[in-house]
């Protein structure tokens, strides 16, 4: 027990480049497992985190620039949504590095976005505006007539409509989806370290770890069901805290018209 | 491939990029774009398999059936998919290697795990030592398959279970009604109907699928990632003809070109299956159709 505590004042933070620089060699305990892997989730938190924030910005953006008349407006806000929803993550992640990696060798200025830290991150964080910008869109689309009729009595317009009416309704109809949304970005932060992207002095997120291990020991019966463990806590803690806001939004409308947070993965994405 | 390849030295613009784009490393660049579309023709079938599979045992009344098929359905959920692509490539493996050290070297008295390793008798080894790397190829790209037709055969089975729940209950009491079995009335009534309402889910995970294919330059197969790394590096000129700088970029960006048509052909192909068979349905889409018509 106290052995397992000094592993983790060792490894617990080793993902960012704190504590023991050497990884395990031998023996490779339980406690080493948990600790490191729990350690690279700190990235997989980090990476979910910020583009999920950034990314929701453009995606209302996005999701209001399709809904344009005018076709200088829809026509980019189409293509973005096109291009990032059409292609795999894992081909965006390769094209992103090998295009920071040319701009980096133009002007020394570009070379932080080589690093993980903040190229995959901007990666991300386009992909999952794109995706959730198609949500917000479809969300724009329905929301009720009546709504946009009675504001339009009320003598709102512009951005007062906007703000009062089309917002709310449409981040209450696409909350589910957007949950799920979250969801998928999460896991797709684990492909980071397997693309492009190198892991600077062996710093890298859960599943890094958990291929290390798989790799040293022969055994995958361990470390990946380990990684399984903390995305199903992960999962679940994201959609306590997406079904509060879900609650939030949803707090004027009688019992039985709210809609529920209901996780299902292959519909969306 | 053209005559006037024979000395690349003295070519200039086109007529190099012509040379270029047809050397035999391309030759099997372009033959990877094969092995992606051979893998999706298979674990498509494989997986809508598996997870038709899935959907009947968590249907079935038998509880410890139910119980795994359920599981098996919940699987993906909450984990991502790339933590069992890399789970099941070394599990699959390590499992049928120790199969065969059981049936093969029955008289082998070490244990199989000895420390960090994993240790069978030669005469087991998947695919054996002494054969050709055709055959080495061949399984990693099976095992590649089986991996994706497990995963997506999960996802396909979220799908189809909640497409049986959406066939109106009342076609099914129908059927009981005019004396069918529940195995008549399952494969006469529920099968046949089921499908439109699959269908938005089973086109989202063809979508899912084309843009998981480049996971298996994960699993160790030489697919077009694979080799747009291996071309698109800088060529020294001291090893190749074809010397250039780092042009993986570009070989990045045909791959994002070659998937974006992909998805938007498959994107119209579908749509176009989908107002097939929601004709002279009780759903939304059929209803509208029926409208208009």
């Amino acid at each position: 027990m106290n052995s397992c505590w000094d592993t983790i004042q060792a490894y617990a933070f080793r993902s960012l480049g704190y504590g023991e620089r050497l990884l395990p060699r031998d023996g490779y305990t339980l406690c080493e497992h948990f600790t490191l892997i729990g350690s690279g989730l700190i990235w997989n938190i980090y990476y979910g985190t910020l583009a999920l924030l950034f990314g929701f910005c453009l995606a209302i953006s996005l999701a209001m620039a399709k809904d344009a008349h005018s076709p200088w407006v829809r026509k980019p806000a189409e293509w973005f949504i096109f291009v990032f929803r059409g292609s795999p993550l894992f081909i965006q992640f390769f094209l992103a590095y090998f295009f920071f990696l040319s701009l980096k060798q133009w002007q020394p200025f570009f070379s932080p976005l080589t690093s993980a830290a903040l190229g995959a991150l901007i990666v991300l964080f386009l992909n999952t505006a794109a995706y959730a910008g198609e949500i917000f869109y479809g969300a724009l689309r329905s929301v009720p007539r009546g709504d946009i009729e009675a504001a339009d009595a009320y003598g709102m317009t512009g951005f007062t409509r906007f703000r009062r009416v089309l917002f709310p309704t449409m981040l209450r109809l696409g909350w589910p989806a957007y949950t799920n949304e979250a969801i998928f970005l999460f896991q797709a932060t684990t492909l980071v370290f397997f693309s492009g992207f190198p892991a600077r002095q062996q710093m890298g997120d859960a599943l890094y770890y958990a291929n290390y291990f798989a790799d040293k020991t022969f055994n995958p019966f361990i470390p990946y069901p380990i990684v399984g463990l903390y995305f199903i806590l992960l999962t679940l803690t994201l959609i306590g805290i997406f079904g509060l806001i879900n609650a939030r939004l949803n707090r004027h409308l009688p019992q039985a018209y709210r809609s529920r947070v209901r996780y299902r993965p292959a519909i969306i994405r | 491939m053209f005559t006037y390849c024979t000395d690349p030295d003295t070519l200039e613009g086109l007529a190099w990029l012509a040379c270029y784009l047809t050397t035999g490393k391309h030759m099997l660049f372009y033959v990877s774009f094969g092995t992606v579309l051979v893998l999706l023709a298979i674990t498509a079938p494989v997986a809508l398999a598996f997870g038709f599979l899935g959907a009947i045992a968590a249907r079935s009344r038998f509880a410890p059936l139910s119980v795994l098929g359920r599981i098996y359905i919940a699987m993906v959920r909450g984990v991502p998919d790339i933590v069992y692509f890399m789970f099941f490539v070394i599990a699959l493996d390590q499992g049928l290697e120790w199969i065969r050290h059981k049936v093969k070297c029955p008289d082998w008295d070490q244990p199989i795990r000895q420390g960090n390793d994993f240790i069978v008798c030669s005469a087991a080894k998947l695919p054996l030592s002494s054969s050709a790397q055709f055959w080495h190829e061949l399984y990693n790209f099976s095992l590649a398959v089986f991996t994706f037709g497990i995963v997506f055969g999960a996802f396909a089975g979220n799908v189809l279970q909640g497409a049986m729940r959406a066939v109106p209950r009342a076609q099914l009491e129908t059927a009981e009604a005019y004396g069918m079995t529940p195995r008549q009335s399952f494969w006469r009534i529920l099968v046949p109907q089921m499908w439109t309402y699959a269908l938005p889910g089973l086109s989202n995970l063809w979508m899912i699928l084309i843009k998981a294919t480049p996971l298996l330059f994960l699993l160790g197969v030489e697919d077009i990632v694979y080799w747009a790394r291996e071309l698109g590096g800088t060529a020294n000129p001291r090893f190749t003809a074809y010397p250039h700088g780092d042009w993986r970029m570009w070989y990045f960006l045909a791959l994002l070109v070659f998937y974006l048509a992909f998805t938007k052909v498959s994107e119209v192909v579908l749509a176009r299956i989908t107002k097939r068979l929601s004709h002279g349905q009780a759903t939304l889409g059929g209803v509208k159709q029926a409208r208009a018509a």
